[in-house]
């Protein structure tokens, strides 16, 4: 009943090939895109842009960086958090010395190092496969970090090794980073940016290169026989991956933060990524940011509930509870749907296809 | 030219000049080797045997060395304690199978390494939750005096741990070898499918090996506990284990103590003297590039399976 | 399916009446603090007791005073785990609460503190990083919402030389001596290297540097390159487990505690007690007393420990981090007093209080009228000093107690200001601030 396909016909290739051929659909996600743009900004209160909305899509872009790696071309990756650092740092070393450079044009060359930095480290995945690729990738990880921590060229020469975004505008004006951007300027800046990325990345994964990455995860002997090249495919998926989560990382720290060292990159930054494709699915867009608003607004949530009922709870019981539940949460969900929050979503659209009729 | 100098000359130069600090240096890895084993030894068992990754193990081993060291604080004394703890461990595997295992049988190991990191955000919280947030200092009476043997400085605490682990690995191999339940587990970790049509119980399996694993955890953590007092950052020690299981391979216990030695003595040759080339602090990532390293001729690491692909 | 269907119908309503944000009400006549603590974390042991002296102290004025100037202090605490994002998050969640607002912040870490300059500043509410955060923050003229009161990490560096100097019968001694720092390898361990260096070359002394990984779980590396170079003296600027590793790992190559000094961080019973025997002798920095043989501390045992309340057991009062928690409160309140003062005995506004921070005057009347006479010193900000030249003094641990060895020592503030000045305008010319003009100010 709410889908009611009947009558739509696609009459051209390109209405058919279309990422979203359901009409329902469509006008689902241009509420949605209206929602984001206008409703939010103006009712949505500075906390809520700036401790939730901004880290949900910041988080959602490494996770969408990640995903095309690890859920797409089935390279298991823990460096993450050291690709973001990257973007950080070479976004905050661009602004510096070419004061006159957009922060958007900035944003694209600290993707474009990353890229180079992730197409680096991608070399051991030609050997190593699997758990053992995901351990390897931890040595880029803890290296990374330690040398943005260790040669002071990286931060300035500052005493304590901490960077802080320079303010910059776009359009002239209109500051998105420091201390006069308003909160609406930067969650829109962001907002774009990653809708942008995420609509490259939707197209990247459903055309060859999408599928010579599936190709690779799914049988990689079988695909390098029928002609997929394992070394480039492997290391433009690294490549590309690195790019988003740079843009990702520079985001982070220029937008979100303010003022980032190297220790915000940690490992626990990468498990977190990884946890947030696994839990939202790994191989989908969508899965991205479902996983990323699971990982980051639940736990600010389970937070914030006891004071909304009404409850005086001292803060480290909260905080305890809450990661128990956390957890107790991530195991349910696996055992509900194994292959995430985008395929329950998947599930449920389907059965709304169908619905009020059982088949 | 003065870098690739303090690369390549200058620490041999300074090894040439100390021989007896280098034996020094070369012992203290290897006790802080074994210690990171210890450890390891415990995701190796869960992995031989279930073919998970349990990335709850650094949490297992907080939560048991928080436990043992709250009932001593309670006034028990120290092998009640023990004992006590050890039924705990258990008593977790045993709902571990149930609640988390059994409803994922059969699911990739993806997706169970994920469950088990649902596991480890539990445990961390369950346990802060109980016991709290504070530091426990443990001594259950290992000697901690600095000895000179030789004119090389050791300590009593790492010989102790050494024997414990070496204690602890023979008991194991013992187990396993020597066992029909170690044959059993053993067989469960070749192949599931053919181990389950033989007639071998995989829940009772997988709850022993939790159990085992659950004492070596707690093992490791009263050791780490006595050395660090219990609490919260023991968990990290897992991520010092991880470099081990490359390099030793995930499935073989005596690669964990191989692996162990290897990255503990890699790791402080590597500090004292091609540290400061770097300005000091590299432990954190040679451990993983020494691995790394490894495995670039061994993809499956020293000691473990050579998995064989089929198309 | 249909529990899955039913908690996720309450999951939903509840993310529903979170979204439309039930303000919590307040009393009108209230002065809202937020409390960024840690309880839980790799940090707790320190932030716990930190996060309690704050707390009792809060209640005792309240129960005692009936607050400052007749105006209840209220608190709500937000537990960061000592985590940057968190932190923001409870920033931005606790900044609008009360009547007029958040009246300061306390962020308890560097990375926080860091994090929230810029937006504290916007926000107008004082951003107080006592005895950490950025030390060139002590330039209010760059930095007008930060205070850095009562020394920061270069004024303990120099406090530090000032005392080997001493114990060495005179600064010339230092010449041909080693002094090494242990320091943990991120942004707070390596605040001090620049002082210390700029001290080599001004007193020629060789100064080692022993980085440690964090979390420095394990250390042997370390300590056996020190049992090689031999130090005559040892600084550390550890935290949290790192601390009482290296104590155990000082211990365990023999080396003399009573020359071994740590960074008013790593100078608390979390640190020595794990180590047990081996910690006896071994010094820190400090800018406060221990114990609770001071009429504040008895106060709160008297108004809120007696009544049944506190947030800790009565023999953790007066521990070395607790009594922090009670000082950073104290300054905390004075300076709303000192603002109320100007601006009527009403809740007041971040404004109004960094006003009161910067015209903090704390004499040692007033110290004794506080019942904090040994606690803390007098100590006087201004609009160019937010650091309010304080005074450091060592402490050491011998197994039960922390007690003073040294008197309290006045860092060489000519050089510091300077150094203060350097970094600050620097900073200010990356982010394009003008700094203000502090004699044109009131």
């Amino acid at each position: 009943m709410i889908y009611r396909e009947v009558g739509e016909f696609k009459t051209s290739y390109a209405a058919d090939q279309a990422i979203f051929p359901i009409r329902q659909d469509r006008l689902l996600v241009l509420a949605a895109l209206a929602a984001a743009y206008l409703v939010i900004p103006i009712v949505g209160s500075e906390y809520w842009l700036l401790t939730i909305m901004i880290p949900f899509l910041v988080y959602a872009l490494a996770a969408l960086g990640l995903n095309l790696l690890t859920g797409y071309a089935g390279q298991v990756s823990l460096g993450t958090g050291g690709f973001m650092a990257v973007g950080a740092f070479a976004t905050y070393k661009l602004t510096t010395a070419f004061p006159g450079l957009n922060i958007v044009f900035a944003l694209i060359l600290a993707g474009t190092i990353t890229a180079l930095v992730g197409l680096l480290f991608g070399f051991p995945s030609l050997r190593i496969k699997g758990f053992y690729l995901a351990v390897a990738t931890l040595a880029s990880q803890f290296f990374l970090i330690w040398m943005f921590n260790k040669f002071p060229w990286f931060y300035n020469y500052s005493a304590s090794g901490v960077i802080s975004a320079p303010p910059r505008a776009i359009f002239g004006q209109v500051y998105v980073t420091g201390a006069e951007a308003d909160a609406r300027a930067k969650y829109l800046f962001v907002l774009t940016v990653v809708l942008l990325l995420a609509l490259a990345a939707k197209g990247l994964v459903r055309g060859r290169i999408g599928r010579s990455w599936m190709a690779i995860r799914d049988m990689d002997v079988a695909a390098e026989i029928i002609g997929i090249r394992p070394l480039r495919t492997k290391l433009l998926a690294f490549a590309l991956s690195s790019f988003y989560c740079g843009i990702a990382g520079a985001m982070w720290a220029f937008i979100y933060t303010s003022a980032v060292e190297a220790s915000a990159f940690e490992i626990d930054r990468s498990f977190q990524i990884l946890f947030m494709i696994i839990i939202g699915g790994l191989g989908s867009i969508l899965g991205s940011f479902l996983g990323a608003a699971f990982i980051v607004l639940l736990p600010i949530f389970l937070d914030n509930a006891p004071r909304l009922v009404g409850l005086d709870v001292p803060v480290n019981l909260v905080t305890n509870l809450q990661t128990m539940i956390f957890g107790a949460l991530i195991i349910f969900f696996l055992i509900v749907e194994p292959n995430g929050l985008a395929r329950l979503w998947a599930i449920g659209k389907e059965k709304l296809r169908l619905w009020p009729f059982p088949h | 030219m003065d870098f690739v100098s303090t690369i390549f000359l200058t620490p041999f130069a300074n090894m040439a000049d100390n021989p007896e600090f280098v034996v020094e240096v070369v012992i203290g890895g290897l006790l802080a080797g074994v210690m990171y084993s210890l450890v390891a030894l415990g995701f190796v068992l869960i992995f031989k045997a279930s073919g998970v990754f349990n990335f709850a193990q650094g949490t297992m081993v907080l939560f048991a060395a928080l436990t043992f060291v709250g009932l001593i604080e309670h006034g028990l004394p120290i092998w009640s304690a023990f004992v006590i703890a050890i039924v705990v461990m258990v008593l977790l595997a045993v709902a571990i199978e149930r609640l988390v295992l059994r409803p994922l049988v059969n699911q990739e190991p993806i997706i169970l390494f994920m469950a088990t990191i649902g596991l480890a955000f539990f445990l961390e919280g369950f346990g802060q939750l109980v016991w709290g947030g504070d530091v426990h200092p443990l001594d259950i009476g290992i000697p901690k005096a600095p000895l000179i043997i030789g004119g090389v400085l050791v300590n009593e605490f790492d010989l102790v741990a050494a024997a414990v682990a070496g204690s602890l690995v023979a008991a194991l191999a013992l187990f396993f070898q020597h066992t029909a339940v170690g044959r059993a587990l053993r067989a469960v970790a070749d192949d599931h499918q053919a181990a389950q049509s033989v007639g071998i119980p995989l829940r009772s399996i997988w709850i022993i090996v939790w159990s085992v694993a659950g004492v070596v955890g707690l093992v490791a953590g009263i050791m780490w506990g006595s050395r660090l007092g219990v609490q919260f950052s023991i968990s990290l020690v897992a991520l010092k284990a991880l470099p081990v299981l490359i390099l030793g391979g995930f499935t073989s216990v005596p690669g964990a103590i191989v692996g162990g030695l290897i990255v503990g003595v890699g790791e402080k040759v590597a500090e004292v003297f091609w540290g400061p080339a770097f300005g000091g602090a590299i432990e954190d990532w040679f451990a993983y590039a020494l691995a790394l390293g490894f495995l670039l001729f061994r993809p499956h690491g020293l000691f473990g399976e050579h998995i064989i692909e089929r198309v | 399916m249909s529990l899955f269907r039913k908690s996720l119908a309450v999951v939903v309503a509840a993310i529903a009446g979170f979204g439309l944000g039930a303000a919590p009400t307040f009393a009108q006549n209230e002065q809202f603090i937020p409390r960024l603590v840690y309880r839980t974390g790799p940090y707790a042991p320190n932030g716990i007791p930190f996060a309690d002296g704050y707390a009792d102290y809060l209640d005792m004025i309240d129960a005692r005073d009936g607050g400052v100037g007749g105006v209840k202090i209220t608190y709500e605490e937000c537990e960061t785990s000592y985590n940057n994002d968190k932190g923001v998050e409870c920033y931005e969640r606790l900044k609008n609460h009360g009547p007029t607002g958040a009246s300061l912040v306390d962020p308890l870490s560097t990375g926080i503190t860091y994090a929230l300059i810029e937006r504290a500043t916007a926000d107008k509410i004082p951003v107080v990083s006592m005895g950490y955060g950025r030390a060139d923050a002590s330039d209010g003229a760059v930095f007008p919402y930060v205070f850095t009161l009562p020394a920061t990490y270069w004024a303990q560096a120099d406090a530090l030389i000032k005392y080997v100097g001493d114990q060495m019968g005179g600064l010339d001694k230092l010449k041909s001596k080693k002094i090494g720092l242990v320091y943990i390898d991120i942004a707070y361990g390596k605040e001090p290297i620049t002082t210390l260096e700029k001290l080599s070359q001004k007193y020629g002394y060789t100064f080692l540097k022993y980085p440690v990984s964090a979390p420095g779980i394990e250390q042997s590396a370390t300590w056996l390159q020190i049992r090689q170079q031999r130090p005559d003296w040892l600084f550390m600027w550890g935290w949290g487990v790192m601390n009482s590793t290296a104590i155990k790992g000082a211990a365990s190559i023999g080396y003399p505690m009573d020359h071994y000094i740590g960074v008013w961080w790593s100078g608390a019973e979390p640190d020595v007690v794990p180590a047990g025997a081996a910690a006896d002798g071994y010094k820190s920095g400090t800018f406060h007393g221990t114990g609770q043989d001071y009429p504040a501390v008895k106060d709160i045992l008297k108004h809120v420990y007696d009544k049944n309340g506190g947030h800790t057991t009565r023999d953790k009062v007066g521990e070395v981090l607790y009594n922090r928690g009670v000082i950073n409160a104290i300054y905390d309140l004075e300076a709303i007093r000192t603002a109320q003062a100007k601006f009527g005995k009403k809740p007041l506004k971040g404004e109004d209080v960094q006003w009161g921070y910067e015209h903090l005057d704390i004499t040692p009347q007033r110290i004794t009228q506080l019942g904090a006479d040994g606690l803390m010193v007098p100590i006087q900000l201004s609009c160019a000093n937010h650091e309010g030249n304080g005074k450091v003094r060592i402490q050491q641990w011998d197994g039960k107690h922390w007690h003073f060895v040294s008197d309290w020592i006045q860092p060489d503030r000519g050089m510091l200001t300077e150094m203060y000045k350097e970094s600050a305008l620097a900073y200010a010319k990356e982010k394009g601030i003008t700094p203000r003009d502090c004699s044109k100010e009131e």
